[in-house]
């Protein structure tokens, strides 16, 4: 288990990371979901010792990042953001050059690497210098690079930015097989990445963790709202906000009263339905309702209020 | 899984930069061009000074080092840097010192390539020369040597502190420079510096070692420069987790 403590990062003045804690259990694969600059590469390069902790600690097992850096890292296969790799290498010789730095035994490095070079589709271009390869190619060599040895753990940072539709299906399908036997942390800034290959979720913002949980914990936590945007004619402005008052939990989230009708959203909880009290309120007030629809809030939109809408950049406020 | 000893892990480093070096082509110009130098520069003179000594190859090679030595250790570690290459290096499972000591030793083996590329002038001295004194020469090949490890100790920490190469460059061109000259303005510094310069310019410790004799004062002087700036380039690599 691998268990993230209190972990602050200041860069100069600048807080990158405010004592976030999660949890990796052992064979999970881990979203790690946040805008970016949310911290999730710094959180991610302290995890591999690439940076050293303002506060915290990152603690694997019994070992933790501060006294135990070597053999931590050891354990982990690391892909990192920008995948970088030596341009004037072939994809054998940089394999060859990985296996040998993760002491991989001499007689068993090219059995490794024919694996290896199996697993990621490599075998078309394994001769060729990696600076000619293509983005797809180089990110597979990446890959290739980060299990070579076989990690307990896999930490892969945006591993399908800056793909096409096909290299990043063909990277998913990639890492899900990894992931059954492995423990991987994948980070991303797309919440469609994360849904597609992760079990469980833990999302970061501004340094801080703003939500942990399988999928459907964290749509039961947040998704429990419907929201109902009508568009009512004949309305006066003060007076639409006494709408407010047919159940506890209502709230207007939008007014837009700038045009000729009113365009109004209400949020409240999955379990009742306004509708008909709605209508019936706005009859009895004369105002005529022109349009009704009712949504549910989904993951994206709860992605959306945890991250943008906390930083105020949103153009409610 | 066994532990990997900091010797392996830094002779993987030291391979991989030979081979790296000697896969691109400006690298061969680089050599080229310092035994063009050292060439033209010593064997001008040879036969005029009608001396069985290579006198001339050991002033000049000296001169050569103040750019050949920045040129081959300005890469090492600032492209790394730039490239993001770094990155991916100090995630592996090394100490920080075997990828500084690595890369190091890597542009030493390259220093002793180019003097080892020197041979003509030395066999020319053997077979014409008359009373040639042998330990003489040897010594002033480990003069050379040294004075090349400590250079390049300089342009491995130049290397360090920057992720732009011609920067890397220039910075150990100034260092390199400052070591150099300091025995060269002897005559412009007030009385009690010069001893204090003299004793730190590499000329001087260079001096000691080629009249063949080798003097612990001259190792230790190089040995403490090599020492120095590789602890300095350690650090300064290691700064980047609490920048």
């Amino acid at each position: 288990m691998i268990r993230i403590d209190n972990l602050t990062k200041d860069y100069g003045s600048f807080r990158a990371l405010n004592s976030i804690n999660f949890k990796i259990e052992d064979g999970e694969i881990l979203g790690f979901l946040g805008p970016n600059g949310a911290g999730k590469t710094t959180t991610m390069q302290i995890m591999t010792s690439y940076l050293a902790p303002t506060d915290g600690n990152v603690i694997v097992d019994d070992l933790n990042i501060i006294e135990n850096p070597q053999e931590i890292k050891k354990q982990i296969g690391y892909l990192p953001e920008h995948n970088p790799l030596y341009e004037d290498m072939t994809a054998y010789d940089f394999l060859e050059f990985v296996s040998q730095l993760r002491n991989i035994d001499s007689n068993s490095i090219k059995k490794r690497i024919e694996e290896v070079v199996e697993l990621c589709g490599l075998s078309d271009v394994v001769h060729r210098k990696i600076g000619v390869l293509s983005k797809g190619y180089q990110q597979r060599v990446g890959l290739g690079q980060s299990i070579i040895h076989d990690p307990n753990i896999l930490i892969l940072d945006e591993p399908t930015s800056g793909l096409d539709p096909n290299q990043i299906a063909e990277i998913r399908e990639l890492i899900k097989r990894l992931g059954q036997k492995k423990t991987v942390m994948i980070s991303s800034h797309i919440l469609q990445e994360i849904k597609a290959t992760a079990e469980r979720m833990v999302i970061i913002d501004e340094g801080e963790i703003s939500a942990d949980g399988t999928m459907d914990e964290l749509m039961d936590k947040f998704q429990g709202a419907t929201i109902l945007d009508l568009e009512i004619a004949e309305a006066d402005s003060n007076d639409i906000k006494s709408i407010e008052s047919l159940h506890d939990d209502v709230n207007i989230t939008d007014l837009d009263n700038e045009g000729e009708n009113i365009k109004v959203s209400l949020e409240y909880p999955q379990e009742v339905d306004l509708r008909s009290e709605v209508f019936q309120y706005a009859g009895d007030k004369g105002w005529q309702i022109l349009e009704m629809s009712r949504s549910e809030t989904s993951l994206e939109d709860v992605f959306r209020q945890l991250t943008v809408e906390k930083g105020g950049t949103n153009d409610n406020e | 899984m066994t532990t990997n000893s900091n010797l392996s892990n830094m002779f993987l480093i030291f391979k991989k930069e030979l081979s790296s070096f000697f896969n691109r082509a400006v690298a061969y110009i680089t050599l080229l061009v310092f035994l063009l130098l050292a060439g033209w520069f010593s064997m001008n003179t040879f036969f005029l000074s009608n001396q069985s000594n290579l006198r001339q190859l050991f002033n000049v090679i000296p001169i050569i080092y103040l750019a050949f030595v920045p040129a081959i250790t300005m890469n090492l570690i600032a492209k790394e840097k730039n490239e993001g290459t770094l990155e991916f290096l100090t995630t592996m499972p090394l100490r920080d010192a075997d990828i500084v000591i690595g890369k190091f030793l890597s542009s030493v083996a390259l220093i002793g390539i180019a003097l080892l590329f020197t041979f003509p002038q030395f066999i020319t001295v053997l077979t014409i020369g008359n009373n040639v004194d042998v330990g003489a020469l040897v010594c002033g090949y480990i003069g050379l040597l040294l004075m090349g490890s400590a250079y390049a100790a300089i342009g491995v920490f130049a290397s360090t502190i920057t992720d732009n190469q011609i920067v890397a460059f220039i910075i150990g061109f100034l260092i390199i420079s400052f070591f150099f000259i300091l025995d060269k303005i002897l005559m412009f510094v007030p009385g009690f510096l010069s001893g204090i310069l003299q004793y730190m310019s590499s000329g001087y410790h260079l001096e000691g070692i080629s009249r063949g004799v080798i003097d612990s004062r001259n190792i230790i002087y190089f040995a403490s420069i090599i020492t120095f700036f590789l602890l300095l380039s350690i650090r300064v690599l290691e700064i980047r987790k609490w920048r």
